[in-house]
C-alpha cells in the first residue's frame, strides 16, 4: 500500500516560482491498480520524479506500508527506494548488459551472492515470459520485450509498490494489451500494489482498479473507476465514455438525451424498455459500452421524438438505475 | 633498383631504425597508459561536477574544466612540450630519451583524452543513470556499473585517437630529445636530405597509426551492444 499526503513541488525558473505539484494526496491499497492521468505539464513526471525520491519534494509525505520514504537521511534513501520499483517509459535498460544481466542488476548493488541472483533472475524471466532471452542484449529485443525486461529488473528487489511511469506509450496497441496484462498478473501474483502514470485513458480502462485525474499538479477527480464513470458530469466519465461532441446538424426535432447506467441495470435492455412502455420509436444517435474493472458500462444518446412524456420517460430511467442528461430539447 | 638497394644498405635503415621503432613504441606505450590511467578518472569528475552531474560541484568544475583542462590545451603542443622539460628532468633525473618525453607526452594528451571521455560519458541517457538511482545505486555504483561501461565503446574509440594523436606528438617530441623515429626521420631524412629514410619512415608510421586505428575500431566494435 502506499500513501501519497499532501505533496508540493515548488522549483525556481528563473524569477519565476513554479508550482508542478500543488497538494497531491493518494492513497492506494495493497493489491489494486491505481491510475494517475493527465495532459503533459499535468505535473506527471514532477510526481514521478518525486514518488521515486529523485527529486526531493518541497512539503508532504509519501509512505510505503507505512513507512516514510520522502524525509529521510541521504544514507537511507537507497533502502527506501528499493521499496518501489519502477517501469520506465523506455525501459531504460543498461545496453551493455544481457537480459539475465539487466535483471540481476538491483541484486548485485547489494551484494546478493551470484547464486541467489541466478535463481532469482531466472525465476523472474520465466514470470515475464523471456526465459529463452536470458543472453540476449536489449537491442536484439523488441520494444515490448524490453519492457517485460524492465518489469523483471523492477521486481527483482522485492518492491512493495510498483511504479510505472508510461508503460506503454511507447509500444504499439497488441503490445501495449500484452504489457498491461503481465503488470495485472504479476500484481495478481505478488499482491503489489500498482501505480501507473500515463495519457493513455485506454490504459486505465484496461488495467486499472481506482484512477486519479491530475491537472496543474492537483488531483480534481479520484476514486474506483465504477464510481467515476457512474458520474456523468465528471470529466473522467466523459473521457472513459466519450461521446461525440456535435450533434448532426440535420437532426429531425425530438429531445436528446444521453443516458448512462452500469453494472446490473447496463445488462437490461433498456432502450426497449422505453419503447414499450411508452408506446415510442426511440433513435440511438451514439454510444459506448465497456467493461471497466467489474462491471460493464453503457454510455448511449439516444432520440425521443417530438411530444414525449420527457419528465415521465426520465423518472422512469432514473428509477432503473440510469443516469440522464439533456441534450437538446426541441 | 637503387632506392631498393639502398633500402637494404643504409646504416640508417638497418641499423638505427629498429631501435627508433622501439623507442617510439616506449614513448606511445608509456605516455598511452598514464593517459588513460589519470585521463578516465578526469574525464569522469569533468561530468560529475558539471550542472546537472551526479555531484555537482561548480568550484570543482571550473578548477578542472575551465583552468586546467582549457589551458593545457589552448597551448601549442610544441611550447608545452618545451616548457615541460625542466618537470621531466626532475621527474625522472633526466631531459632526454623516450621516458622523459612520456612526461610531457602524458601531460599534452591527459586533457584531450579527458575531454574525449566526458564526450562519451554524456551520451549516456540521463534515464539510465534514472534508472540506476532509482533501483538504489550508490554514486559510485553508477559511475562504475552504468557511465563506464554504457560509454565503453566511445572510451575505446577516444582511446584510439588519443594513441593516434599520440604517435603524431611523439614524432615532435623526438626532436627535443625523446629519440624515436621522428628523431631519426629529421636528422636523417632532413638534415641529410636521406629521401630512403625519410619514406621509411613516413610508411612505418603511417602503418602503425593504421594498426592502432584497425585494432581499436575492432574492440569498440566488440564491446558495442546498442
Amino acid at each position: 500500500m502506499i500513501t501519497v499526503t499532501d505533496l508540493r513541488k515548488v522549483y525556481q525558473q528563473g524569477d519565476r516560482t513554479v508550482v508542478a505539484l500543488d497538494g497531491v494526496s493518494l492513497h492506494v491499497e495493497a493489491g489494486q491498480i491505481h491510475g494517475i492521468i493527465g495532459h503533459s505539464g499535468a505535473g506527471k513526471s514532477t510526481l514521478v520524479r518525486c514518488l521515486t525520491l529523485l527529486d526531493r519534494p518541497t512539503s508532504g509525505s509519501v509512505a510505503v506500508n507505512n513507512k516514510e520514504l520522502a524525509n529521510v537521511s541521504d544514507t537511507d534513501l537507497r533502502t527506501a527506494r528499493r521499496r518501489i520499483g519502477m517501469v520506465f517509459q523506455h525501459a531504460n535498460l543498461m545496453d551493455s548488459r544481457t537480459t539475465a544481466q539487466n535483471v540481476a542488476f538491483p541484486l548485485e548493488l547489494i551484494g546478493t551472492p551470484k547464486s541467489t541472483i541466478n535463481e532469482k533472475v531466472s525465476a523472474l524471466l520465466e514470470l515475464v515470459g523471456l526465459t529463452n532471452f536470458a543472453d540476449a542484449y536489449p537491442s536484439q529485443l523488441s520494444g515490448g520485450q524490453r519492457q517485460r525486461v524492465g518489469i523483471a529488473r523492477a521486481l527483482s528487489s522485492d518492491p512493495d509498490v510498483l511504479l510505472c511511469d508510461e508503460p506503454t506509450s511507447a509500444l504499439d496497441p497488441k503490445t501495449t494489451d500484452e504489457i498491461l496484462a503481465l503488470i495485472k498478473s504479476v500484481r495478481d501474483r505478488l499482491n503489489l500494489t500498482v501505480l501507473i502514470i500515463t495519457h493513455e485513458m485506454n490504459v486505465v480502462k484496461q488495467a486499472c482498479d481506482s484512477v486519479s485525474l491530475l491537472e496543474a499538479g492537483r488531483i480534481v477527480e479520484h476514486g474506483d473507476i465504477e464510481k467515476v464513470v457512474a458520474n456523468p458530469a465528471g470529466r473522467l466519465s466523459q473521457a472513459l465514455l466519450p461521446m461525440p461532441g456535435d450533434l448532426p446538424a440535420q437532426l429531425p426535432a425530438g429531445t436528446v438525451l444521453d443516458l448512462l447506467y452500469s453494472g446490473a441495470s447496463a445488462a437490461e435492455p433498456i432502450i426497449s424498455s422505453i419503447s414499450r412502455t411508452f408506446n415510442l420509436d426511440v433513435n440511438v444517435l451514439a454510444g459506448s459500452v465497456e467493461n471497466l474493472g467489474e462491471h460493464q458500462f453503457a454510455h448511449l444518446r439516444i432520440q425521443l421524438p417530438e411530444g414525449s412524456d420527457i419528465n415521465a420517460i426520465t423518472a422512469h430511467l432514473i428509477a432503473n438505475g440510469v443516469a440522464v442528461t439533456l441534450k437538446e430539447a426541441k | 633498383m637503387d632506392f631498393f638497394n639502398d633500402l637494404m644498405t643504409n646504416p640508417g635503415i638497418t641499423k638505427a631504425m629498429w631501435p627508433a621503432f622501439l623507442e617510439t613504441l616506449q614513448m606511445v606505450g608509456i605516455s598511452g597508459l598514464f593517459t588513460v590511467v589519470v585521463g578516465l578518472p578526469l574525464g569522469i569528475l569533468l561530468l560529475n561536477t558539471a550542472k546537472g552531474g551526479l555531484t555537482p560541484n561548480r568550484g570543482l568544475n571550473v578548477l578542472l574544466s575551465g583552468i586546467i583542462v582549457n589551458i593545457t590545451r589552448s597551448i601549442p603542443f610544441a611550447i608545452l612540450m618545451v616548457s615541460l622539460i625542466p618537470l621531466a628532468s626532475a621527474l625522472v633525473g633526466t631531459s632526454l630519451g623516450p621516458i622523459a618525453a612520456s612526461v610531457s607526452l602524458t601531460i599534452g594528451t591527459i586533457p584531450f583524452f579527458a575531454r574525449l571521455v566526458e564526450t562519451a560519458l554524456r551520451d549516456v541517457s540521463a534515464g539510465k543513470i534514472d534508472a540506476a538511482l532509482v533501483m538504489g545505486s550508490t554514486r559510485m555504483q553508477v559511475v562504475r556499473k552504468v557511465l563506464v561501461p554504457e560509454a565503453m565503446p566511445g572510451i575505446i574509440a577516444a582511446t584510439t585517437t588519443t594513441l593516434v594523436t599520440l604517435i603524431g606528438y611523439s614524432a615532435m617530441a623526438g626532436l627535443v630529445g625523446g629519440g624515436g623515429l621522428g628523431r631519426l626521420a629529421y636528422n636523417y631524412g632532413f638534415q641529410r636530405y636521406d629521401a630512403t629514410i625519410m619514406i621509411v619512415t613516413i610508411v612505418i608510421i603511417v602503418l602503425l597509426v593504421q594498426i592502432v586505428q584497425v585494432l581499436g575500431d575492432w574492440f569498440a566494435r566488440l564491446v558495442d551492444h546498442r
